[in-house]
């Protein structure tokens, strides 16, 4: 049950403190981390670089305009109430539909308004927000996630993380709600993780909790016959988030909308180290390759293509 | 790559620095490295007593002469209406009492206190004249050089010579001419000692008369022992008049060199000195700092020493923090482990040293399990985040308070300690465990806050590790080596241990 670091090693995988000293520390300069930290900043930022995003409802920045927040949302529709700078998910309310008085959560639960108020108010105090600073609340509108994910995800939408080195995508995996993580991507809180191979968008391998499975728990869907969408769009959004933030190293959450196609949810200047659970793959042997290269390729495309070339199934 | 040798430099250096203060004060200043080690310190008081006879008094006791491997660290006259003066005279330095018209029974002290210092070596060491001579008739100086003669002959040098000559002369059968010279001229063991210093001087050997006292506790009123020293061979041999040769010279403070009188009286009757010992046991660590307070050293006037008591206390306790700093890091960095804030476990350490572990660990739960009841309650009442907070903290203040009443009452007389838990850290652990509750659910608060509790139960150890409380306090400098440590493993980019766990599975499947 237990491995050797030589066995680890062999594998070229990726330990949090080498992540943290050779590649986060390295590459992500910490004047940059306000850019993908405060998920509004991206939001702009995105808009400007022509990076599509959900929908900005609107933000509340003042305990004062919580009164207001019924004029926010659109009526009856589904929406997301958001901290800027929240971190691992936390303090995100989800709501499918509601009455203006009963706001639905996607397992059928509801909450009344002042609940929902509330929660925002948390948000303003600080409460999920790094070192319990002030923060903003974000509304967008909620994704309409693409059919092709139906039974793979259990009340939530499902995403697809893909880590960008140096500009290059390197790795990808989607990440599935399941009962267990209440809806929620997070794959430490039960969510499954299906590695996803770079040059076609099909899953390679799936674990939930660190360890291998086929089958997702809640709907027994084969999961090795999931297949991304929109795949080469999804690489582009990605792959662009780096001209974007300059940060060497990140992760670049994108949803599926069934309408408007891939969209950037949030970027991640510190990505975890899962990803390579779910490929079966370490990361450091493609990290390597690209550091041989990096000055080779000068646009977006080019990186693309170097990825594409060398990153597939099994090639390491 | 540079920046990677230069933390190893800089580390390096750290711990050199830091291992190379310790190494000095433990050799040179005498620190002990562990606070086990104690040392004794002795009170030596001499009490000069006589009767006054309504003359004006004048006392005049001989002082100890500084003395090798002995530390001297404090002297003290006490004696309520005398003037009190030191003077030297012939070379030795006496203590002077004066007084005009003084009657009745009037006693003086004089006390010092002495700590052992193989070290330690006076500055100037005195020679000792020494004119004394015996006039005596014929008779005496017959039988005095037959015993000489005798002494001289079964000798091979003065050292030898001394030590026949004693035992001569404390023969339960001595010869007729030692029991002569004893008759007419000795009647004390001092008397012995000069005699025997008499005639040891006449054949030209090097010595000096010493009165000497036992570092004995509880000795009282004894006289000091008269003793011998004997040069020869470049060194100076103790002799006891009784026993012989003196070995063990560290069990003896001398308090009198050379012969002048050890007590001067003038218009005073029955004068005597009589000295009495005290042993105090004290660590070793008091012993040095007494001796390098007195002897000045400079890295000690910069030292935690030089602060008050209470604030020394004080730092005693700050002074471990980067030690509950150092387990945090090995534990997450080396093995991994995930707490809930990041040094908030080293407070709780800290609250826990205060109370003791279990109790502390029976009240952290407590408070928190009772605030996170009434938590529950104010997330009803829908409050902005700092006035629940606050809420928070005035109600942990009152089950504190509660908790402190009941269990006193049931007589655990530990619970009042529980004013020594961080209020704001508690208010802060009971908010965030509540929100993980609404969150994840009960099982995480579990997971979270038994890890937190975990890493402060192991920062506990390390700080009440009485080598880390002895070290951080005495040697300050160790820190600097916890420091370089922390450096070194700040870049330490290998796996976790908990990552050796983590992807085994991806080991298996290959």
């Amino acid at each position: 049950m237990i491995a050797l670091p030589s066995e680890l090693k062999s594998l070229g995988i990726l330990g949090m403190n080498a992540r943290n000293i050779d590649y986060i520390g390295r590459y992500n300069d910490r004047t940059l981390y306000p850019l993908v930290d405060d998920k509004l900043k991206t939001k702009k930022l995105a808009t400007e670089y022509g990076l599509k995003t959900p929908a900005l409802l609107g933000s509340i920045e003042f305990q004062g305009q919580i009164k207001k927040f019924n004029s926010m949302v659109p009526s009856g529709k589904g929406f997301v109430i958001k901290p800027a700078q929240g971190s691992g998910g936390k303090g995100i309310l989800v709501v499918t539909h509601h009455d203006g008085e009963n706001f639905f959560k996607p397992n059928g639960e509801s909450y009344t308004l002042n609940e929902v108020k509330r929660h925002a108010s948390n948000i303003l105090s600080g409460l999920y927000s790094l070192g319990g600073k002030d923060d903003v609340a974000i509304i967008e509108r909620l994704i309409e996630f693409d059919d092709v994910f139906d039974g793979f995800s259990f009340e939530g939408v499902p995403d697809v993380r893909v880590i960008v080195y140096r500009g290059y995508p390197v790795m990808a995996m989607m990440r599935l709600s399941t009962s267990m993580s209440d809806g929620k991507a997070n794959l430490h809180q039960g969510a499954v993780g299906v590695g996803i191979d770079i040059v076609t968008g099909k899953a390679i391998s799936a674990v939930q909790y660190d360890r291998p499975i086929t089958l997702h728990p809640d709907t027994d869907k084969e999961l090795m016959s999931l297949e991304v969408p929109h795949w080469n769009e999804i690489l582009h959004l990605a792959s662009g988030s780096y001209d974007m933030t300059d940060l060497g190293y990140l992760g670049a959450d994108i949803v599926l909308d069934k309408k408007e196609g891939p969209m950037m949810l949030e970027l991640n200047a510190r990505p975890g180290l899962a990803i390579q659970i779910a490929n079966a793959q370490g990361l450091l042997e493609r990290f390597k390759k690209i550091d041989e290269v990096a000055h080779e390729h000068q646009n977006l495309d080019e990186r693309i293509a170097f990825s594409l070339a060398h990153f597939g199934g099994d090639n390491v | 790559m540079t920046s990677k040798y230069q933390i190893y430099i800089f580390s390096f250096l750290l711990i050199f620095i830091s291992v190379s203060i310790m190494t000095y004060k433990v050799k040179i200043l005498d620190f002990p490295l562990f606070s086990g080690e104690e040392k004794s310190v002795w009170s030596i008081e001499a009490k000069v007593k006589f009767t006054g006879t309504g003359e004006n008094a004048f006392v005049s006791l001989a002082l100890p002469d500084e003395q090798e491997g002995m530390f001297v660290y404090n002297q003290n006259a006490s004696s309520p209406n005398y003037g009190y003066t030191t003077a030297i005279s012939e070379g030795y330095e006496r203590g002077e009492w004066a007084k005009r018209k003084v009657s009745g029974t009037q006693t003086l002290y004089y006390s010092i206190d002495v700590v052992r210092d193989e070290e330690y070596v006076p500055e100037k060491v005195k020679e000792y004249k020494h004119t004394f001579s015996i006039e005596a008739s014929s008779i005496i100086l017959q039988a005095a050089a037959s015993i000489m003669h005798d002494a001289y002959e079964h000798s091979a040098d003065d050292i030898s010579m001394t030590s026949r000559l004693v035992s001569e002369f404390n023969k339960p059968k001595p010869s007729q001419a030692v029991e002569m010279l004893k008759r007419k001229y000795i009647h004390s063991r001092k008397d012995l000692r000069d005699v025997i210093a008499g005639l040891l001087e006449d054949k030209g050997v090097k010595l000096r008369r010493i009165g000497a006292i036992a570092l004995e506790d509880g000795q009282k009123n004894v006289l000091l022992k008269p003793m011998l020293e004997v040069h020869d061979h470049g060194k100076w041999q103790l002799f006891d008049i009784k026993s012989g040769k003196v070995d063990k010279e560290d069990e003896l403070f001398i308090w009198q060199r050379g012969a002048v009188s050890l007590l001067d009286a003038e218009g005073v009757r029955n004068s005597e000195v009589r000295f009495s010992v005290t042993e105090n046991v004290v660590s070793a660590r008091s012993a040095a700092l007494i001796k390098n307070n007195e002897e000045k050293v400079s890295l000690m006037d910069f030292s935690l020493f030089v602060l008050p008591n209470e604030s020394q206390n004080a730092f005693k306790r700050l002074l471990l923090i980067p030690i509950g700093a150092l387990v945090v890091v090995l534990l997450r960095v080396l093995i991994g482990l995930k707490t809930s804030g990041t040094f908030m476990s080293v407070l709780i350490a800290m609250a826990f040293m205060q109370t003791e572990l279990v109790p502390g660990l029976v009240m952290f739960i407590l408070v928190v399990s009772l605030g996170l009841i009434v938590r529950s309650y104010l997330s009803y009442l829908n409050l902005l985040l700092v006035a629940r907070i606050s809420a928070v903290l005035i109600i942990v203040v009152g089950i504190m308070a509660v908790v402190a009443v009941f269990a006193y009452k049931l007589g655990f007389k530990d619970a009042i300690s529980i004013t020594f838990f961080p209020m704001i850290i508690l208010a802060w652990t009971i908010e965030r465990m509540s929100i993980v509750w609404e969150e994840d659910g009960a099982k995480e608060v579990f997971i979270q806050g038994g890890g937190s509790l975990g890493v402060a139960v192991i920062a506990y150890f390390a700080m009440i590790n009485p080598i880390m409380q002895f070290w951080t306090f005495n040697f300050p400098e160790f820190l600097l080596a916890v420091l370089g440590l922390i450096i070194l493993i700040g870049r330490y980019s290998g796996y976790r241990l908990s990552e050796l766990y983590r992807f085994a599975s991806m080991v298996k499947r290959k």
